[in-house]
């Protein structure tokens, strides 16, 4: 019985870990339709940023986490004006362009040989909490936490804020809020700014968990990947549903199968959603035309 | 790119050479004759001279020669691919699957080096078929993450389950005849699938594979199986580089991991976008200039991984048709200001 709840106390914690990852790609993807495939590579250079900072400099732990979260912010102005606005609806120019500017991140960090065990975060809250029967540590919960809040947040900045309105506009109905005198590179800026900004949050929050290591940036945008597959990109709702299912799903198989059988889950989890349901479990039929 | 003067435009016209040896080439002499097949025919002649400057190369630029065949076969496929709107960002799975078939059937059916090459890359064009099948629905940016997925899957499953020799690899791979026979092998696949994948492009077959990078849903209500031939399609195209990974798995005697290595799926990626995409030939030079300077930028390790990348951005924003595609503009076309 013990067994059973820890796994769905974990598969929470894990669903956690993948929503915050795949959030920043999912947002912006949803909002101006950019694929922002150098994602991964954003993540972890706000990873370094925010170590390099708190080890080195020896900022607070929270100012280098917002330092973390701002870089990454500029990064994502950036990484619009130089690299996708050249391409700027060429979509699969796009892809190329962003996928190289984030492998050539994340190579550039192997290379400069930051791949060793001094490279880590320390944890948001220090400490552990038992629930029941189970201990967990307090900073697994502070991550859940943190991905319920900052879902909550997006879902409100959509609805409730004037930027926010117009990004849903734009991804809605272009050419209607472009007549609105909604500015197209401004609002794209945002939506990217923001996706990196999110991935930096999440950088923050989930690093902590391990090592800062290169792997993790191609495992985030295979987790964005199969998230935004399963979950479709219209929804935030789609995107938590997918997220909970596949964070039990790969616990459970990581505890029944053995820890290697988890990486496999988003394959299969991305063919049969395809198969089944091509608009993901909660999209809907405009999403279905674009994709199949 | 110059900008034209105030009161002038650009405009650009065939040259004269051109429309004779095109339009009226039965009564072009040998010079026009020339001017068509010449480009065509010195690339053909250097490709099948190299192997022979042997003595005066040294072994290491050979070898060189054979690694840059092998990255010219990938980013023809690549560009095959593109031209049916499937983009990939995962070439190396079927350089690894083409590597590792040849590999299996080489020391598990105990057969000889070329029938192995031979059987193991169609093997795994068709294994890389099958296994993109599923979501072959998908189009544009999905299937994109698809085939980024899919290498980066693989070498975890070799690395946790411990298959197909684990992280060691499968060692033991019997060498392929001398180094110019494998030269000239690929050499050869090379040729045909410059000159084969070109032409089938620009056939009634190409027609359909064109149309379904450019509209879809119009091929569909055309009433064509669009799935099908997106099959065909990646079961043609992926199968120069799954040769290019048998023969490099002969080369090194070891196929392992690496051969899911990103290094193999961003190579052909930069190439083909850099010297042209849409075309064979523009791929194939890419590759042909971008193999030499990794060699050359061997000593900086991923750093190299980090300058085809920046190239990439920059031949996309800078070069968006490609160098080979501007060269050949320049050979065929003139340009000059006429007042507007």
């Amino acid at each position: 019985m013990s067994e059973v709840l820890s796994v769905l106390l974990y598969g929470l914690v894990q669903a956690a870990v993948l929503l915050l990852v795949a959030l920043g790609f999912s947002v912006t993807f949803g909002l101006s339709g950019i694929p922002n495939f150098a994602h991964g590579g954003v993540y972890i250079l706000s990873g370094f940023v925010c170590w390099y900072l708190l080890r080195k400099l020896g900022w607070p732990h929270l100012l280098a986490a917002a330092g973390g979260v701002a870089v990454a912010a500029v990064v994502g102005v950036l990484l619009y004006w130089l690299v996708i606005r050249p391409v700027r609806r060429l979509v699969l120019a796009e892809v190329i362009a962003t996928f190289a500017a984030g492998v050539a991140m994340l190579e550039l960090f192997r290379w400069m040989g930051l791949v060793t065990y001094e490279f880590n975060l320390p944890p948001v809250v220090a400490g552990s909490v038992t629930l029941g029967e189970l201990a967990v540590d307090a900073h697994r919960l502070a991550v859940v936490a943190a991905a319920a809040g900052l879902g909550l947040l997006l879902w409100w900045f959509g609805r409730a804020t004037r930027t926010g309105l117009a990004l849903r506009a734009m991804a809605q109905e272009e050419y209607t809020a472009l007549s609105l005198g909604i500015r197209e590179d401004f609002m794209a800026t945002v939506s990217v700014a923001l996706g990196s900004a999110l991935a930096a949050v999440a950088a923050v929050l989930v690093l902590p968990l391990g090592l800062i290591s290169i792997n993790l940036g191609y495992d985030a945008m295979l987790v964005a990947l199969a998230l935004t597959v399963v979950g479709g990109t219209e929804r935030t709702a789609g995107l938590v549903l997918a997220a909970l299912l596949l964070g039990v799903a790969t616990v459970a198989a990581s505890v029944v199968l053995g820890p290697h059988w988890s990486e496999v889950i988003y394959l299969a989890a991305i063919v049969a959603v395809l198969a089944v349901r091509p608009s993901g479990i909660l999209g809907r039929l405009k999403e279905l035309e674009e994709r199949v | 790119m110059r900008t034209a003067p105030a009161g002038y435009r650009r405009e650009r016209l065939d040259r004269g050479i051109k429309v004779r040896s095109e339009d009226v080439f039965v009564l072009a002499g040998w010079g026009e004759l020339l001017y068509r097949a010449g480009p065509r025919l010195a690339a053909t002649v250097l490709l099948l001279v190299f192997p022979l400057l042997r003595p005066w190369t040294g072994e290491y630029w050979q070898t060189v020669f054979l690694v840059a065949l092998a990255m010219m076969l990938a980013a023809v496929s690549w560009a095959f691919l593109e031209n049916v709107g499937l983009v990939s960002l995962g070439h190396s799975l079927f350089f690894g699957a083409g590597g590792y078939l040849t590999a299996l059937v080489a020391l598990e059916l105990r057969a000889p080096a070329l029938v192995a090459v031979l059987v193991g890359s169609l093997a795994g064009s068709l294994t890389c078929a099958l296994l993109l099948a599923p979501v072959l629905r998908l189009r544009g940016v999905y299937f994109s993450l698809v085939t980024f997925a899919l290498p980066l899957l693989f070498s975890r499953i070799i690395e946790a389950t411990k298959i197909l020799g684990g992280t060691e690899g499968i060692v033991g791979v019997p060498g392929l005849g001398s180094l110019a026979a494998r030269q000239y092998l690929l050499v050869a696949a090379l040729l045909a699938a410059v000159f084969g994948l070109q032409r089938l492009l620009d056939s009634d077959y190409g027609l359909v594979l064109h149309a379904i990078r450019d509209n879809d849903v119009g091929v569909r209500a055309s009433g064509i199986a669009v799935g099908r031939w997106k099959l065909a399609a990646i079961a043609v195209g992926s199968l120069p580089t799954s040769l290019a990974g048998g023969v490099l798995a002969t080369h090194y005697h070891v196929v392992g991991m690496s051969a899911f290595a990103l290094d193999y799926s961003v190579l052909p990626l930069t190439a083909a976008v850099l010297g042209g995409p849409g075309t064979m030939a523009g791929a194939a030079v890419g590759a042909a200039l971008l193999v030499p300077v990794s060699e050359l930028l061997r000593a900086f390790g991923t750093l190299r991984v980090v300058a085809y990348c920046a190239l990439l951005v920059a031949a996309l924003v800078a070069v968006p048709e490609g160098l080979f595609s501007l060269a050949r503009r320049r050979y065929y076309q003139f340009e000059r200001w006429v007042p507007v």
